[in-house]
């Protein structure tokens, strides 16, 4: 059982996942990016924790997939940092439509 | 005497049954905590402002402050007035919303971490079942203010001492909740009235992991609560103040009392974890709590009273390249005594963790430079 | 009455969080847009305390707001500079998003609410920090296993992605 409907909580993390892919459609720094997909990342870690309430054998599952994204984020922003600083060392640029080049 | 502030308490939310239905009353033995927390933590601060500029003054053969009631009593509200009348000064290429929230809340966090520590039997105001963890949780919540508040400020040296001030918490954080973890498996719990309760029979700081484990702690939580000797994001003879440079008045007032209550809740939370919490004989427990936390808080200004400032590598390297590796040898270790049985209990942790030690600090040995010979010209 | 407020809570919590998510992905100031990511964060943190989950709130705070918000923002400030840097996408590439956005929420918004997902009668228990801990070590020992070897290999990776070449 959730204290508000199950339906509201799904609705206000799919908008956060809209607000995300709004963002990484949009931004055109990588890091804005990035920001986005975390944004993504969160609804969807959110999802989890709400059926673990419902779901039938969610329990504890639900909640150690959720622990797993955050894991995930966490490791992806830091990989995600290390090869924008690497590309802003080389192109002194981290716009998004600067970095077409897969070589340098 | 035992159970006083337990009583007052209880005195009052009765008042409060005579007037309230049956919800009201459970709200307001809320707010009561809450503001006894948030009255608490000021009251705090203010005299360990005083008691600093005490310790430090004895120890550089000063009086300190003594013109402000006996004592120097009162030299904590002069302090305050002067901070209040002080005129609000702003940069005029400030970012205006990030300037004016920073300093509200940074004090947020140190005040919500009030919460857990328990200051007596049956004094916590939220026995969270996960309250160690919460505190860490927090506490890490601080990095971004600072941040809000060097960047906020446009200012060459806000942005240094915040850059610094971060590489810094992020390196000790990890440290810091590592060095817990031995206390979280000896004691079965997350909730810091059931680790207190734990320790009943033996302090975790009477064995040798929980020692290992305590100085750890103690030594990142002074990093993380920007003290000497790990006070590099405020070092005035280098970056004038740090992230708070361009904050005067009540703002810095602020910032002031965030560190000050940052010192208590880490001393608060060193006691409650390795040294018994209130636990202690004849004395009441709040009582006891208080003398424990109060002497690590003199420690504290021990340390700003005795040792230099650590040099940037220097920081970076204690926190990765010793005391990292040696918190996680001591969970094994920890593990080892849970295990075995008494002789062995104590032996074999000690063992790991005096060859971890003599490794690390081998590996360690810095650049010893070589000693100079001088010739005299014949 | 005190579920009345609660449940208040809860929805202020959302409106706060939706808010700042906005804010978060149309913010042209990217250090403003970090932040109100952060409060996404916290307010999603205080959405998993509603639902229980005490042990996954903390670590949400610990982990993404302590450290991937600060990796994040360091990031900002080393690659930014102290002047605003404010490179606003083309106008048809943000309408064009916008919509497509749109055209996928009601979509989704359709499917969940038309969707009838299973529930277990009466809902289920709660889990302690105990079951998690017996959970990540029993059921799901071999993606903890998997992800602990991510882990390391991003470390390394991260190390020499961003290590200064050394002439």
């Amino acid at each position: 059982m959730t204290p508000v409907p199950e339906s509201h909580y799904l609705i206000f993390s799919l908008i956060l996942f809209s607000a995300g892919i709004f963002g990484a459609l949009t931004r055109r720094n990588a890091l804005g990016v990035l920001i986005a997909l975390e944004l993504m990342l969160n609804a969807v870690a959110l999802n989890f924790v709400i059926f673990s309430r419902t779901a039938p054998e969610g329990s504890a599952s639900g909640q150690v997939s959720a622990f797993f994204i955050i894991a995930l984020a966490a490791a992806g922003a830091a990989a995600g940092l290390a090869i924008v600083l690497a590309v802003y060392r080389s192109r002194k640029s981290i716009q998004t439509d600067d970095t077409n080049l897969l070589k340098w | 005497m035992e159970t006083l502030f337990i009583q007052i308490k209880t005195l009052l939310v009765n008042a409060a049954a005579l007037v309230l239905p049956p919800w009201g009353v459970t709200l307001s033995s809320m707010i009561i905590s809450a503001l006894a927390i948030l009255g608490l933590g000021p009251l705090i601060m203010m005299y360990l402002t005083l008691m600093e500029r005490k310790v430090l003054a004895r120890m550089q053969n000063r009086i300190g402050p003594n013109r402000a009631g006996p004592w120097g009593l009162l030299q904590p509200l002069a302090d305050g007035i002067k901070m209040l009348t002080k005129e609000d000064i702003r940069p005029s290429a400030a970012d205006p919303l990030l300037y004016f929230l920073a300093p509200i809340l940074i004090a947020v966090p140190a005040l919500m971490v009030f919460a857990v520590i328990p200051f007596g039997k049956g004094m916590t105001a939220a026995d969270l079942n996960v309250g160690v963890l919460y505190f860490v949780a927090l506490s890490s919540t601080t990095t971004l203010v600072i941040f809000m508040a060097s960047w906020g400020s446009r200012n060459k040296y806000s942005v240094l001492g915040g850059m610094r001030s971060v590489s810094q918490m992020i390196s000790y954080e990890v440290t810091l909740v590592i060095s817990v973890v031995p206390i979280l498996m000896a004691a079965g719990s997350l909730s810091t009235q059931t680790i207190v309760e734990s320790q009943s029979g033996r302090w975790y700081a009477a064995t040798p992991w929980g020692l290992l484990s305590c100085m750890i702690f103690f030594i990142c939580g002074l990093a993380e609560c920007n003290r000497s000797p790990f006070d590099l994001p405020e070092a005035e003879s280098e970056i004038v103040a740090g992230y708070h440079t361009e904050y005067s008045g009540m703002r810095f007032a602020l910032f002031y009392m965030a560190e000050f209550m940052n010192v208590f809740s880490i001393c608060a939370l060193t006691v409650t974890l390795f040294l018994g919490g209130w636990q202690g004989p004849l004395l009441p427990s709040w009582l006891w709590f208080l003398i424990k936390t109060y002497l690590l808080i003199f420690i504290v200004f021990w340390f700003r009273g005795t040792l230099p400032r650590l040099r940037a590598d220097h920081l970076m390297g204690l926190a990765w390249k010793f005391l990292l590796p040696l918190a996680v040898m001591n969970i094994p270790a920890a593990a080892m005594s849970h295990f075995l049985s008494e002789p062995f209990s104590t032996a074999v942790p000690l063992a790991i963790l005096m060859v971890s030690v003599a490794v690390l600090s081998f590996f360690n040995k810095g650049y010893a430079a070589e000693k100079r010979v001088y010739h005299f010209t014949d | 009455m005190l579920e009345l407020i609660a449940v208040k809570g809860i929805y202020i919590l959302m409106v706060f969080a939706a808010a700042a998510a906005f804010a978060s992905s149309l913010l042209p100031n990217l250090f403003h847009g970090a932040l109100a990511l952060a409060a996404v964060l916290l307010a999603v943190a205080g959405l998993y305390l509603s639902l229980g989950a005490e042990f996954l709130a903390m670590v949400q705070i610990l982990v993404y707001v302590g450290a991937v918000m600060t990796l994040v923002i360091y990031a900002v400030m080393l690659t930014g500079r102290l002047e605003e840097t404010v490179t606003p996408s083309g106008r048809i590439q943000r309408a064009a998003a916008g919509v497509s956005c749109a055209i996928f929420f009601v979509l989704v918004c359709g499917v969940l609410l038309s969707t009838n997902w299973p529930a277990a009668p009466g809902g289920n228990p709660l889990p302690s920090v105990k079951d998690l801990g017996i959970d990540l070590m029993k059921r799901h020992v071999f993606p903890f296993e998997v992800l602990g070897i991510l882990l390391f290999a991003v470390l390394i990776g991260a190390l020499a992605a961003a290590r200064r070449e050394k002439s």
